[in-house]
């Protein structure tokens, strides 16, 4: 989908969330000059389409409880692997999953998928429910922790338009 | 963003309630928390200052439109490189300065360097690519994604 200058002027408005208010949308038009109808035709559209995934909280897992986190990356058959990232991706603790290339010789992975646990443990005892879903299908697996976050930005929305 | 967890009495029943059920979306119309409030007992005034309220306190980090950046037109690309140990911090301070490197983490990994590029063209990707590994002489490993799955991640409060 092609969005237009006045849906990224939306778009850039809730970029820092929507105004808690009863009718936010109302709130929205108001500060761009837009109808409430005008505001929401749009924001539909543009969830019909993809790009708007849903209009939600962001929970901060941290905060609660769930303070442990890795990157589980698995060698699963091709031919087995979109069926089963599927399962994997549907799963309450996976909170990203990707079929991505592997990069051989280093790296024969091509499932990442991102655990969440209370604790190490239980990230741990997360993955041997994966490994049990992939079963023979997955040749090698391996865990990476971060250690440290090097930067982070916000995606810069400019860069997406 | 607040990395610690909350004190167990930081949330009651109905802050739960919210936290579990305003992470499946909410309708794009009018008036969309009435329906919530409905179900909760509470007015949509008294809801949303909830709402308000539980971002104060870092249990949520927002509320509004979950975007597929992708779908915009960016190009985005998780890359991978192997850092040694005694470069480590001359090369992180070469690929940080790239301002198509989204986010940087450190992992416990041969390949220890994990970074996002975002750009506005996908042929953009490999030339950044290519210039990290002119400064650092160091292989760039990429991961672009070929299929990304539904995810059914939600954090129960």
């Amino acid at each position: 989908m092609m969005i237009d200058a006045i849906d990224k002027r939306i778009l850039q408005a809730t970029a820092g969330g929507l105004p808690l208010t009863p009718h936010p949308f109302a709130e929205v038009g108001s500060w761009l000059g837009l109808s409430e109808a005008a505001v929401i035709d749009r924001m539909a559209a543009m969830q019909a389409a993809g790009v708007i995934r849903r209009i939600a909280v962001a929970p901060n897992h941290y905060a609660l409880g769930m303070v442990a986190n890795g990157m589980s990356v698995w060698d699963v058959e091709d031919a087995q692997a979109e069926p089963l990232g599927e399962r994997v991706g549907a799963l309450p603790f996976v909170s990203h999953c990707y079929l991505r290339p592997r990069s051989l010789p280093e790296w024969p992975y091509n499932l990442f998928a991102m655990i969440h646990g209370a604790s190490r443990d239980e990230v741990e005892e997360k993955r041997a429910e994966v490994a049990r879903i992939l079963g023979p299908a997955c040749r090698s697996h391996d865990i990476l922790y971060s250690t440290r976050i090097l930067k982070k930005t916000g995606m810069r929305f400019a860069e997406g338009g | 963003m607040k990395r610690k967890a909350l004190p167990s009495d930081a949330l009651d029943g109905i802050d739960r309630v919210l936290i579990n059920r305003l992470q499946d979306g909410l309708p794009i119309v009018p008036a969309p928390f009435a329906a919530l409030a409905g179900e909760t007992g509470l007015t949509e005034d008294a809801l949303v200052d909830r709402i308000s309220r539980l971002r104060e306190i870092g249990a949520i980090t927002r509320f509004g439109p979950f975007l597929d950046a992708a779908a915009m037109g960016g190009a985005f690309c998780l890359c991978a490189m192997s850092v040694p140990e005694g470069r480590f911090d001359e090369v992180m301070t070469l690929v940080n300065a790239h301002a198509e490197v989204a986010h940087n983490y450190e992992r416990q990994h041969h390949l220890n360097m994990w970074f996002v590029l975002a750009c506005e063209r996908s042929e953009q990707i490999a030339r950044v690519a290519a210039q990290i590994t002119e400064e650092t002489g160091l292989m760039v490993h990429l991961f672009p994604k070929l299929k990304e799955f539904f995810i059914g991640f939600r954090v129960n409060a």
